[in-house]
């Protein structure tokens, strides 16, 4: 199994005019799981934009296996997955065919693929109905099955069990354990703790000044 | 690289299949330009040779302009809903993905325009004879136009009611394709040869795919920052 490293080195990141990271460092490996907490506008979801790549550091640099994220970006991109606060579906498709065109343009798939995945995060009752008619919650569902079906090492989520409710919470924990088992790394921007085991987690708190 | 082809298929087969389920955003443009030709000859008077004369610059102007709103709606709800982020993040080439963004807007919007401007030349006492012309031109010239707009579209993705701007952006840019589409369409309407007017169109929309998605893909990326 190939071992993975992310690594964040005295990072400062500006959003506008504001200080938000101030020379923050950090390091996971392989089966290691990274929760970030914080208060609202503590730099959670800029520090996870950071990491991916979507935003630039003003200082400081991430790396992925020992490279910068910038210097090979779609080779570090083929191995991430990340999913924002919002879940990137078109509310005038299916789950089933947001997946299969979200998921497509990464790697072919087939519809069988998409039906375990949804069956994974109990969405198959609504596989076949237009996203725009979907509680939240489920909306997060179907974009967490978008995640497992990316097939990477690195998952970057941004608040992954908002909307979810108990059973939803205790399988965004269970996703994330597996992921770990398989030799992933996650980092997950929170604000309750999700139910992950110990062992393997680390946590970084932002502070708002 | 045929991973890259399905993955611009599939980019291109999702906007179409959004575009089906939601025609009303596909018509405006559509409706508008032909409401826009046929203002003129009420407000002009109805006398033919007069008509045949300003044909060209309605057919131009009116396709400009309802081009402008159909692109509004390029990036704008892929980017409020993180689809745009996803395809950045994809591993896939930023600006092959928008190319075929691109692509699927000029099929709903370039294209739906060109087969449209025959009847609204007919409205404006054209021949029938000069039509493949027209609808040749104005699919040659909305083919830049589309690309051209990618850029300013993704320039002002991160502006709230950023449509004021977008106007601002793209007019003036695109004057040259005006100059030489009116001149191809009123060479078409003569009968005259089209033939130096096209090429500079072609010459425009040649350039637009070479140069038009590596800019738009590195205004995407500044207006996602």
């Amino acid at each position: 199994m190939l071992a993975h490293r992310l690594t964040g080195d005295s990072l400062h990141v500006f959003r506008g005019e504001r200080h938000v990271l101030r020379g923050l460092s950090f390091a996971v490996t392989t089966g290691e799981y990274l929760e970030v907490t914080g208060g609202n506008g503590a730099g959670k979801t800029s520090l996870l934009r950071t990491i991916v790549g979507l935003v630039h550091a003003e200082s400081g640099k991430v790396e992925w296996n020992g490279r910068s994220i910038h210097a090979e970006a779609s080779a570090f991109h083929a191995q991430l997955s990340y999913l924002g606060h919002e879940s990137p579906l078109k509310g005038d498709l299916t789950p089933t065919e947001n997946l299969r065109f979200a998921v497509g343009i990464r790697r072919s798939i087939g519809s069988r693929e998409i039906a375990e995945a949804l069956a994974e995060v109990a969405a198959s009752g609504f596989a076949d109905r237009p996203v725009r008619t979907l509680s939240a919650g489920q909306r997060r569902r179907v974009a967490l099955a978008g995640v497992l079906l990316a097939a990477a090492p690195l998952w970057v989520l941004d608040e992954p069990a908002t909307h979810l409710d108990a059973a939803g919470q205790a399988l965004v924990g269970r996703l994330v354990e597996r992921q770990l088992a398989a030799g992933g790394i996650v980092v997950a921007a929170v604000h309750a703790p999700l139910p992950v085991a110990e062992a393997g987690t680390r946590r970084l708190g932002l502070s708002s000044k | 690289m045929s991973d890259a082809w399905q993955a611009a298929k599939l980019v291109i087969e999702r906007d179409l299949r959004l575009a089906f389920r939601n025609r009303g955003q596909l018509l405006h443009p559509l409706l508008f330009f032909a409401i826009v030709t046929t203002l003129f000859p009420l407000a002009l008077s109805p006398e033919p040779s007069r008509l045949r004369d300003v044909a060209p610059a309605v057919l131009w102007v009116g396709a400009l302009l309802s081009s402008l709103l159909a692109i509004e709606f390029l990036f704008r709800e892929d980017a409020q809903d993180g689809t745009l982020e996803q395809y950045a993040l994809s591993g896939r080439s930023l600006t092959w993905l928008l190319f075929a963004k691109t692509v699927s807007h000029w099929l709903l919007a370039g294209l739906p325009l060109a087969l449209m401007s025959p009847v609204a030349a007919y409205g404006l006492a054209v021949s029938p004879d000069a039509m493949p012309g027209i609808i040749g031109s104005v699919a040659l010239g909305t083919i830049a136009l589309s690309l051209l707009g990618a850029v300013s579209a993704g320039l002002t993705i991160g502006i709230k009611r950023g449509g004021a701007l977008l106007s601002l952006l793209t007019l003036p840019l695109a004057v040259p394709l005006l100059i030489f589409g009116a001149q191809a369409t009123a060479r078409a309407i003569e009968g005259g040869n089209m033939a130096a007017p096209m090429y500079f169109l072609g010459a425009f929309a040649v350039l637009g795919i070479t140069l038009a998605p590596l800019a738009a893909a590195a205004a995407v990326r500044i207006s996602m920052e």
